[in-house]
């Protein structure tokens, strides 16, 4: 049963060919034998359970309509960013080990009505700060592909277990390339949406002004699924844009013939040589659909990395002011004073990594450094962004590597954190500017996956998962799993 | 630019962050590599560049100035490190 897409289950449900009962606990028992790799900070059986009773109550019972929501009976993880009422919601750290969220957020909603099953919360780098989940209070997570590498992050349990087959989709959050590095590495589909698409009421905030949710998924076809539901105007996000969503999984099967496809050779630096040929393979597959390629300068995108490690720290530094150890989250042990407490609290609960973005982006908005860097990262995001806003008036997507090269061993990067920062080279920019972002597989090579990206206009997340759908319909490369198999 | 330990001690302390002594030449290690990596930044021109603050130049939007949430105080402060009549418990600040 964890074999099948999304679609496939759907259908399965529908002929009653299994219960949602059944699938929740075959996904469930996967889980109990999974434990190695990781994935989960907290598993929900109850929960699951009990929503998997209810989609079948709907389903069978004479009299009642039919269950016709777009998720029914689909069991699918959270990254444990977002709150879950009832259940720990812990960021991947210690300082809120002990939070039992009190509301659901948007996301977690709007999936619970669309009839998806909880199957439980995926692990994180603390905060979503890092690319490897090697952050989290919790452990890293292990790459299904290779035990011995990560999973990439921040969303890498997500991404572990998606590609693992733990659970069908799961959800992800996205500040400078945290679900689409983690998509790659594990070898599965992922898309940040456009900033503002998709709600971020409920989904603890690492920088506000580039965090955006979205679905990690086996194909583009099941994250299309996943995405209609996810994304939508939300007047508690103040940042929500107000648009109707369109029919992601209609335009999966347009075709992409004259569609206009960059080539930018800013993100083909420093690629290693599976990347590379994986890339222009692709190149081959989408000329063999109709789609026109053309090279695109985007002469500013060396300026990402640097704009991005001054505003994701110091949007950061004023977030996670809020953890205080008065409210909720973490106390130290016997206070002295008001400030021993907030400091002591803070200190004793934060990871390294976390400590570091916080101090960073406190120096980058103290007085004396303010304009040189918070105001200049600033300037240099806008210049970021119209470089993108001139390349879609020349082409109607952008193709790059999402990563330099495939999952990297544990333990390899981290005690040097700017190796780490530059795994996010091709990703950052377009959270900077707010554009929409796809990874799908290509070519795998020695045994792991890589990715490639697609960047799209503003809003036009239909058009990326539908040049990702027309490649999968041509390859094969999303329909492999990785050899480890649940025990 | 290079920071110093003053520096570093300052910006711990808008950060309500300790720092032990036996850590804190690392801690000025890595921030120094931080701000060499943002350094290539100056190097741009950003005359008369506006500022984004938000991808979509979006202002803050506006609602009807009325009620729309409960009061959950006692809901919310079950989660408290320490709550007790309502109010959160801290230190005393005030002798």
């Amino acid at each position: 049963m964890h074999k099948l897409s999304i679609a496939e289950q759907r259908q399965c449900l529908q002929r009653g060919d299994f219960s949602a009962l059944e699938l929740t606990q075959h996904y469930l028992a996967r889980l109990e034998t999974g434990g190695a790799l990781n994935a989960f900070i907290t598993t929900t059986p109850e929960l699951a359970i009990s929503q998997a009773k209810r989609v079948d109550a709907a389903r069978i019972n004479p009299g009642r309509a039919p269950d016709t929501t777009p998720l029914g009976g689909i069991p699918i993880a959270h990254k444990d960013i977002f709150c879950t009422e009832g259940i720990r919601t812990s960021a991947g750290s210690r300082m809120l080990d002990n939070f039992i969220a009190p509301y659901n957020a948007t996301v977690v909603d709007k999936l619970n009505d669309a009839g998806a099953i909880t199957l439980g919360k995926t692990n994180m780098d603390e905060f979503a700060m890092g690319s490897s989940n090697e952050n989290s209070y919790y452990g890293a997570v292990k790459n299904p592909w290779d035990p011995a590498r990560v999973p990439g992050g921040s969303s890498g349990g997500s991404a572990a277990a998606v590609a693992a087959r733990l659970c069908a989709a799961s959800t992800g959050t996205d500040t400078g390339g945290s679900i689409r590095q983690p998509a790659a590495f594990c070898g599965i589909t992922g898309i940040k949406p456009t900033y503002g698409r998709v709600s971020r009421w409920g989904m603890i905030a690492y920088a506000s002004s580039l965090d955006q949710g979205g679905p990690l998924a086996r194909s583009a076809e099941d994250a299309a699924l996943m995405l209609s539901v996810m994304a939508g105007y939300d007047p508690r996000d103040s940042t929500s844009i107000d648009t109707a969503v369109p029919d992601y999984r209609g335009a999966l099967n347009n075709s992409i013939k004259g569609l206009k496809i960059g080539l930018c050779s800013q993100y083909m630096e420093n690629i290693d040589i599976a990347t590379e040929r994986s890339l222009f393979e692709a190149v081959k597959v989408f000329e063999s659909l109709g789609a026109i390629i053309s090279d695109v300068e985007l002469s500013n995108t060396r300026h990402a990395i640097p704009a991005y490690y001054v505003i994701a720290p110091a949007e950061c530094s004023a977030n996670l002011s809020r953890y205080d150890g008065v409210r909720f989250g973490y106390r130290c042990e016997a206070p002295a004073d008001l400030k021993d407490l907030y400091k002591r609290s803070r200190t004793e609960a934060f990871g390294k990594e976390v400590k570091q973005r916080i101090l960073v982006g406190s120096f980058a908005l103290s007085a004396g450094y303010y304009d040189a860097y918070y105001r200049k990262a600033q300037q240099v995001r806008r210049l970021i962004k119209q470089g993108f806003i001139a390349a879609f008036q020349q082409v109607d997507v952008l193709l790059t590597p999402t990563t330099p090269g495939p999952a990297f061993k544990l333990g390899e990067k981290t005690n040097d954190p700017i190796a780490m920062y530059l795994q996010d080279v091709y990703t950052i920019a377009s959270n900077l500017a707010g554009i929409p972002a796809l990874s799908f597989p290509s070519n795998p090579h020695g045994g792991l996956p890589t990715g490639l990206q697609l960047m799209g206009n503003y809003l036009d997340e239909a058009t990326l998962l539908n040049v990702a759908h027309q490649f999968q319909q041509q390859t094969s490369w999303h329909k492999l799993s990785p050899a480890w198999e649940a025990p | 630019m290079k920071v110093s330990k003053e520096v570093v001690e300052q910006v711990a302390e808008l950060s309500q962050l300790n720092i032990p002594e036996n850590e804190i030449n690392d801690v000025i290690e890595s921030l120094n590599q931080v701000l060499a990596l943002v350094e290539e930044m100056q190097s741009v021109d950003t005359t008369d560049v506006p500022v984004m603050a938000n991808p979509l130049d979006a202002t803050q939007t506006l609602r009807a100035d009325k009620v729309t949430e409960p009061d959950q105080r006692g809901r919310f402060q079950e989660i408290a490190p320490d709550a007790r009549d309502g109010l959160y418990v801290v230190p005393r600040v005030v002798e």
